[in-house]
């Protein structure tokens, strides 16, 4: 008989993601904790009571506090969905594009620059409209279409001033004219799972600011795009946004490490859900045959 | 039987359903606030905290 498993799941609300997530644990007879990150703290020196865990599964609504708990538990030596590696390579949005790059995975053009002058630069070089992003941030949040030199100028100043030092760290993509859509491709440990087109008339189409979801078949290069991406962050269960550009085909908008599927799994009818559970399972049953 | 509690910002009456959680979001059907569950035994809300900069998936 395989041993009992314990799982802890580390959120911040329970959002409908969570229930389903609950209720897969309990449907499966996993006994799990639910870790709220407003009410839990690390004791360093009193590693014992995450170490009772064989695999954690990280939900936190904050980067900031999803990344760092990762850190200490990947620390103390308790595998969790998904490593503190990768949470940090899609958590920043910068990392994700360097990462993508040495691996040679299709993206949009980025560039980087530290002051407003140097990002001016380089978003003359690329022609207007441009994108500026926060490189930490999700849901749509501060995205700013750019479409010429007066309204550059504003924006790189008011993000130099106003922001914290992570928004004087200039993030440029060319605008892609997409077709009022994006599609987001579900990949669980090597496999991709789903996607679906995520329509919207704003050009942020992102179904956190109202864009619609809708079933998009699987192609093989959708497939072999999501695969490609998962493994440039390290895999996992990850979320792979993916843009049709008009000459250059699929390029890789970003890749997501807590990923909401609110949408892709009633639309599917795949039981994302069960399949990050049984992802989790699969992890902890690694953990405990390495400590056998 | 589901419980009732008071929006803590215009005081109308929300009704819970039946397999609402602690820690669930729910918003206020008269005044639109995100009321967070607190507890269900009484029930309880609290006005749910504002989006952070770092939130999101």
């Amino acid at each position: 008989m395989q041993p009992r498993l314990r799982i802890g799941v580390l959120f911040s609300r329970v959002r409908v993601e969570e229930k389903w997530i609950f209720g897969s644990l309990e449907k499966r007879g996993v006994e799990y904790d639910r870790l709220d990150d407003r009410l839990i703290h690390f004791d360093l020196e009193v590693p014992a009571p995450w170490r009772q865990y064989d695999a954690v599964l990280e939900r936190s609504i904050s980067y900031t506090s999803g990344l760092y708990a990762l850190r200490v538990l990947n620390a103390l030596g308790v595998p969790t969905v998904n490593t503190a590696a990768v949470a940090e390579a899609c958590g920043d949005k910068l990392t994700t594009s360097a990462l993508l790059a040495r691996a040679s995975v299709p993206q949009p053009h980025n560039a980087l620059a530290f002051t407003p002058e140097a990002a001016l630069q380089a978003i003359d070089a690329f022609g207007y409209p441009v994108v500026l992003k926060p490189v930490v941030g999700s849901w749509g949040r501060l995205l700013a279409k750019i479409n010429d030199r007066d309204a550059a100028e504003a924006i790189l100043e008011h993000k130099a001033t106003l922001g914290s030092v992570q928004h004087s760290v200039f993030y440029i993509q060319e605008f892609i004219s997409k077709p009022g859509r994006d599609i987001r491709g579900v990949v669980i440990g090597g496999r991709v799972l789903a996607a679906i087109y995520r329509k919207s008339e704003h050009w942020i189409t992102n179904t956190a600011r109202g864009g619609a979801g809708e079933t998009c078949p699987l192609t093989p290069e959708i497939e072999g795009i999501c695969l490609q991406a998962a493994q440039a962050v390290g895999g996992g269960v990850l979320a792979v946004d993916l843009v049709e550009h008009p000459h250059k085909g699929l390029l890789v908008n970003e890749i997501n490490h807590t990923m909401e599927f609110h949408t892709v799994q009633p639309l599917t009818g795949i039981d994302i859900a069960g399949e990050i559970v049984n992802y989790v399972i699969e992890i902890a049953r690694e953990r405990q045959k390495e400590a056998a | 039987m589901s419980a009732t509690v008071a929006c803590v910002e215009c005081a109308a009456e929300i009704e819970l359903t039946e397999d609402i959680e602690v820690g669930e979001i729910i918003v206020c059907p008269d005044c639109g606030v995100d009321l967070e569950v607190t507890g269900l035994e009484p029930a309880a809300v609290e006005l749910a905290p504002m989006e952070q900069e770092d939130w999101g998936e």
